[in-house]
């Protein structure tokens, strides 16, 4: 049975997101926003809109460029991937929902690096849940916590396009 | 229930094995490789047009068959998703030596090719391969049909079933005219298969009586010998190449009767709906099955229909080439 925990209110931790990198924006001329699909292209979009950059906001999806393709073959939803603005030179906030292993994070850079040679790329997430498999750390993060390696944590959008973050209990093998 | 017929382009689960034939093929995949070509249209503009999925893979273009664009094209998409392209010019190689086509593919297997585009004359000849490779146990060599004989071209099915979807968004409201030499076409018949599983209402053909093959009627297709009655009211039309080459007898008087009653003119486009959109699948005859006005016209999507092949044959390529044999 999936357990929801009402420990975290992803609202809450988006206005903790959005002031760290507000700050962190502060005087950098040429930044940009870009999220990961799905929960980072939600928190991508409310960032730019929060921050003024609407016209500075991209979207990517790592499916092409994902090191399991080979063990667990093409995803089956593949979103499109849109960056409509000049990558050469910018200061990009790479925006994803939970960070775990970083083997997204390390293929949303590849992807990145496929448009032009950024300037600067930052990375921020929601939550931190711990278990990285590469050497990646987030600039802006609005929780850290640590789950189990079953446990899957979420994060979902509504109608009214109010955000929430669940943990569920997933007993098939996932790999973030 | 019981199968029919085995479908070895399906593996146990039911997920695309090879790509032989848009027949018997499940709605699901057809719009899967769709939305995924979606997502592949984009890399063509970036700086960088190719992405990592297929690294280290090995792609064997076995044309058996001359095709340029169909060829280059599979080339294109194999360099975009990273694999290694292997041309060989079957014509000119091993089987003029005596060598069988099974003979030719084992050895090719041996130098570890991971996929065969195949191109052959002869219908079936992708199904063999396919067959030989499930039944000897190398389930993880996959085989895209890239046109053989009369029987299918499900790769120009898929990217004219993309085409239509582009601009028509909706395959449900359709009225689809597919126009010209029938018979000896394979791509008219993926073509027919394929608008039928998206659900496509109305499905004509339509071209001179010894072009049309028999049986159209039982595929679910009204068939018109009159081209400005077939032409009325339609939102998509189809031109075919009149394939000469495949012409065995006398089945047309002259090229130019052809034209006169089958050519697609200006005024007969105008009986379509104004916003009709006018495929072909190349190579045009000019003045034979399409006048230069319409072909150059601004309701042609034939330019469109080439890029978006790209996409459509990297989307086939990485979704066989993924995961699971």
């Amino acid at each position: 049975m999936p357990t929801t925990n009402q420990d975290f209110d992803a609202e809450a931790l988006y206005r903790t997101l959005l002031e760290q990198v507000r700050a962190g924006l502060a005087s950098v001329p040429d930044a940009a926003i870009v999220g990961i699909h799905s929960g980072g292209a939600w928190l991508a979009e409310r960032l730019a809109s929060d921050l003024d950059l609407k016209g500075r906001l991209g979207f990517i999806d790592v499916s092409f460029y994902r090191d399991d393709y080979a063990r667990k073959g093409l995803h089956p939803d593949v979103k499109p991937t849109h960056i409509g603005f000049n990558v050469d030179g910018a200061t990009i906030v790479l925006v994803d929902d939970v960070l775990y292993t970083g083997r997204t994070t390390r293929a949303a850079i590849n992807v990145l690096f496929d448009y032009g040679r950024p300037a600067c790329i930052k990375l921020a997430a929601l939550a931190d849940r711990g278990g990285r498999e590469l050497p990646v750390a987030p600039d802006y993060v609005g929780v850290t916590t640590t789950l189990a390696g079953r446990q899957l944590l979420s994060l979902a959008r509504d109608a009214s396009g109010q955000l929430s973050l669940t943990i569920e209990d997933d007993n098939a093998e996932t790999v973030q | 229930m019981p199968k029919l017929y085995n479908n070895p382009q399906l593996n146990r689960n039911g997920e695309l094995q090879h790509l032989l034939t848009i027949e018997g093929l499940p709605k699901s995949i057809v719009n899967h490789i769709l939305d995924t070509a979606q997502s592949f249209v984009g890399i063509s503009d970036r700086e960088v047009k190719k992405v990592p999925l297929m690294r280290g893979k090995s792609v064997f273009n076995l044309f058996f068959e001359n095709s340029t664009r169909t060829r280059t094209t599979f080339e294109i998409a194999s360099k975009r998703l990273s694999a290694d392209v292997i041309n060989l010019n079957i014509q000119a190689s091993s089987t003029t030596k005596g060598e069988s086509l099974l003979d030719t593919i084992d050895n090719l297997a041996a130098m570890h090719a991971d996929m065969f585009v195949v191109r052959h004359a002869q219908s079936g000849a992708p199904y063999l391969i396919a067959k030989h490779l499930n039944d000897s146990g190398r389930k993880e060599i996959h085989v895209v049909n890239a046109g053989d004989g009369r029987h299918a071209h499900p790769t120009q099915g898929l990217l004219d079933m993309y085409t239509i979807r582009h601009y028509k968004q909706d395959f449900t409201n359709l009225r689809v005219a597919i126009v010209g030499d029938i018979l000896h076409s394979r791509v008219a018949r993926s073509d027919i298969h394929a608008l039928t599983t998206l659900g496509v209402p109305e499905v004509r053909a339509i071209g001179p009586q010894t072009l049309l093959p028999s049986g159209l009627e039982h595929m679910g297709v009204r068939v018109f010998n009159n081209m400005d009655e077939g032409l009325k009211d339609v939102d998509v039309i189809i031109m075919l190449r009149l394939q000469n080459e495949r012409m065995s007898g006398a089945l047309l008087p002259s090229a130019q009767e052809y034209f006169k009653s089958y050519g697609l003119t200006p005024e007969r486009l105008a009986l379509a709906k104004p916003d009709a959109i006018v495929m072909h699948p190349g190579p045009m005859n000019r003045g034979v099955e399409i006048d230069s006005a319409v072909a150059d016209g601004k309701q042609a999507v034939i330019l469109p229909q080439v890029t978006f092949g790209i996409a459509v044959r990297m989307a086939v390529m990485s979704i066989l080439a993924g995961g699971r044999a």
